[in-house]
């Protein structure tokens, strides 16, 4: 198998979770990975990107643009940020709640993500997920990076099977957290698998 | 055997480990700290792990041991290595016993780093051998031959990654177990270890004599390869391989001359490289090193071949390379068509910035916020330092006039006293900076009579670079608990005139503090004391009463992210706020109060 998917959002959200989940996943499979995240100072409220190269034919840890196969945004200015590493017939699983950057109370510039999620539509395939609609049922959007990934592997277009995550859940997820992070990521799969871009 | 997932830093640190080294030393500096931690998490049996005081003290812990026989790992980042090439500049001469590698981690872009140095050109700098890993499973094996290398030439071997690589994750394989090398230990001979400048001739002599023979042995070496072939060659080495290879994998009618070992250069594979060869790309980040060797060696040997990269401009002097970048430069190069197979976002909404800022709740947002308010109205010099508190810079605190080097802060604000004596001048430095490199800037201002404001913003860790121990931490990397070197008996033994130790989160005490200090003659310090906000938990949070009158007089002064507006009105993000009060305290109608945390 040959994958590329790029994860991004927000420093925070949870985004490296979601991309090692992919990754072990993937591993586990039998397949060679390679991965890349921002590491340092950009991290907290700053743009966050993890790039998954899934086969043996990957050499940049980066992917490179027009290359990537799924977009796994988690928040929508960041989908576009990143759009230019989508391939043409790829597609965009994004959380259409915006966050406003952590300068805006300083400086207002009104950015409330609607302008993204229409360009993104009319770019490119992509599912709209609503973060706080989906998180509804568990208390907190803190489970969100799992019920998204479950969207993305519910499409089908991540080429891994949702048993195979939900076991590394339970591997990598703290006990305690453990139930609530698959009961998401289920909910999230039932959502990937129903919804058309 | 196993497999293990780990990014490039970890599988430096499993290859040290599978090199059987005894002892590792470093300072922790992005993109290198982990491979420290790595060996600390992995490491059987007796190996010495210590995050030393700076670059200087873990390459000279590391040397001696090396003379004693022992396999020694010395990691930094690149400018790291400007502190330790006093020390390296005469290892290199001296030469060493056991084998002796130093990691510097190159950072192209700069992406968290002051410089775009090059490591490659400090190894010829220090006439000593230099590797180049391209991926994070070449770094494993890689420097486990730069072990072998070092010990066969007696000499210190520099092995330089860059973030790309530090930061990529991949798979390695790695045995069960390992175990250190024995080692026979220290043999006294002055005339071997003691540098004098007729040792040094001699031995100035023998290196050059034989860095010319450990070309020719790199020459053979494995991580030295060429793929396809034609009268086109692209020469690269470290992450730009990957790329290059990235968009050559489809084109075999082009030479992919990959140069793990730039230094000494491989002379003879080159130049089997170049035969049948008309034009070369060199395609490589930060100096254009290959380029120049290339340069030499075509015109040594007269060899009618055209090199193109970054002396000529065809390769962007600055900054990083990637995938995308090498598909530019090498279509160009082959006259390929330009396929545009992508999204073209090109047309897309203006984007949000996100820039870094000093997190919610962070103690150094409410130091720089008294020394702000205290000195109102009175000319300062406010320098600042390496590490997360550098962000002080941002506005609304803008509290960051000069950031120059590890510890340049406190040297600086006294050269601003000196020619502008009416001024106030303060340095901030971290306590981790404090111990690496502010010591003796404190004795020298003591010294020659300056006077100033030290603000040590002392939040017991190492935070900038992920939070390691430091020696005021009472923690070290062997799992010992320790004394804490205290940081006030050091300025009091020092003789600084006036210290005081205060927590920033109480706003006015700290600002009394700052007003005390700078009405004073003579070298005085703030300790402003508490825990960075990432490792402590917070135990209560804001909130904001109908008594708010709407005049932001919060979010406009200190700039904290959980300081919010909801439709106009000024919030607080429960997600983020630590509770630290801050706000509370200079909230001029008394809106803002705190509740326990749940």
């Amino acid at each position: 198998m040959n994958k590329d998917i790029l994860v991004c959002g927000v420093g925070g959200q949870g985004t490296v979770l979601a991309s090692k989940l992919i990754a072990s996943a993937a591993m586990n499979l039998g397949n060679t990975v390679h991965s890349a995240e921002t590491i340092g100072m950009a991290q907290r409220g700053g743009s966050v990107t993890s790039h998954i190269r899934i086969g043996e034919q990957a050499y940049s840890p980066m992917i490179p643009h027009g290359s990537a196969d799924v977009l796994l945004a988690f928040e929508p200015a960041e989908a576009v940020r990143n759009l230019a590493y989508l391939k043409q017939d790829g597609i965009v699983i994004v959380n259409s709640v915006p966050v406003k950057p952590v300068t805006e109370s300083l400086h207002d510039t009104g950015y409330d993500g609607s302008d993204m999620l229409t360009y993104l539509q009319k770019k490119c395939q992509c599912i709209l997920v609503d973060a706080k609609k989906l998180c509804a049922d568990f208390g907190s959007t803190r489970y969100f990076n799992v019920a998204i990934l479950g969207v993305a592997i519910g499409t089908g277009r991540l080429g891994l099977d949702a048993e195979t995550v939900l076991n590394e859940i339970e591997a990598r997820v703290p006990a305690k957290f453990a139930e609530t992070n698959k009961a998401a990521f289920l909910a999230g799969v039932k959502i990937g698998e129903t919804t058309l871009p | 055997m196993k497999k293990e997932y780990v990014m490039g830093n970890g599988a430096i640190a499993l290859g040290a480990l599978a090199a059987g080294i005894n002892l590792v030393s470093g300072y922790p500096g992005t993109p290198s700290s982990e491979i420290i931690e790595t060996i600390s998490k992995y490491k059987q049996g007796t190996i010495h792990v210590e995050w030393s005081v700076n670059e200087k003290a873990a390459m000279e812990v590391a040397a001696s041991a090396s003379y004693s026989g022992a396999r020694t790992l010395v990691t930094m980042k690149q400018v790291g290595l400007n502190v330790a090439s006093d020390p390296l500049m005469s290892l290199a001469y001296v030469g060493v016993k056991g084998g002796m590698v130093i990691v510097s981690a190159d950072d192209p872009g700069p992406i968290s780093s002051q410089t775009e140095q090059d490591t490659r050109m400090f190894a010829s700098f220090c006439r000593i051998p230099v590797f180049d890993p391209s991926s994070p499973e070449e770094a494993f094996t890689m420097i486990q031959d730069a072990f072998d290398y070092s010990e066969k030439y007696h000499t210190p071997v520099l092995f330089r990654p860059t973030t790309r690589v530090c930061h990529a994750y991949a798979s390695v394989e790695i045995s069960e177990t390992t175990s250190p090398r024995q080692y026979e230990g220290f043999i006294k001979d002055s005339g071997k270890w003691v540098i004098f400048p007729r040792l040094s001739f001699a031995n100035h002599a023998m290196i050059e004599k034989r860095n010319p023979q450990i070309g020719k042995d790199f020459s053979t070496y494995s991580g030295n390869t060429v793929e396809g072939s034609g009268n086109k060659a692209v020469f690269t080495g470290g992450i730009s391989y990957a790329y290059a290879k990235e968009y050559l994998k489809d084109y075999p009618d082009v030479k992919l001359c990959k140069i793990s070992t730039p230094y000494p250069f491989p002379e003879d594979f080159a130049l089997k490289c170049l035969e049948g060869v008309d034009e070369v790309l060199c395609f490589e980040e930060l100096s254009p090193f290959l380029e120049s060797e290339l340069l030499k060696l075509v015109g040594t040997h007269n060899l009618p071949i055209r090199i193109y990269g970054k002396i000529t401009g065809h390769i962007a002097a600055s900054g990083e390379n990637s995938a995308d970048y090498a598909a530019q430069v090498l279509r160009s190069f082959l006259g390929h068509f330009v396929a545009n197979s992508g999204i073209d976002s090109s047309d897309a909404p203006t984007l949000p910035m996100r820039p870094p800022v000093l997190c919610a709740g962070c103690p150094h947002r409410a130091s720089f916020y008294a020394v702000k308010k205290a000195m109102e109205g009175r000319k300062s010099y406010f320098c600042g330092d390496i590490g997360c508190y550098t962000l002080g810079n941002a506005m609304p605190l803008d509290m960051v006039d000069t950031c120059l080097c590890m510890g340049a802060g406190i040297t600086m604000a006294q050269g601003f006293h000196w020619t502008d004596p009416e001024s106030t001048c303060f340095a901030f430095v971290g306590d981790s900076t404090f111990f690496a490199s502010g010591m003796t800037g404190v004795v020298n201002a003591i010294y020659n009579e300056a006077d100033m404001v030290l603000c040590v913003l002392d939040n017991s860790t190492t935070a900038m670079t992920g939070h390691q121990p430091h020696p005021g931490t009472g923690r070290n990397m062997m799992g010992h608990i320790v004394d804490k070197i205290s940081i006030e008996k050091i300025l009091e033994g020092m003789g600084v005139c006036k210290i005081v130790t205060v927590d920033p989160l109480d706003f006015a005490k700290s600002v009394h503090a700052v007003k005390e200090c700078a009405s004073q003659k003579g070298v005085k310090a703030i300790i402003f004391k508490s825990p960075c906000i990432a490792i402590s938990k917070p135990d209560k949070q804001m909130q904001i009463s109908d008594k708010c009158i709407q005049c932001k007089k919060c979010i406009r002064e200190i700039g904290c992210p959980a300081l919010i507006t909801v439709d106009g009105k000024v919030a607080i993000d429960p997600g983020l706020c630590t509770g630290c009060g801050l706000c509370s305290q200079i909230c001029p109608v008394n809106a803002i109060g705190g509740d326990t945390h749940e």
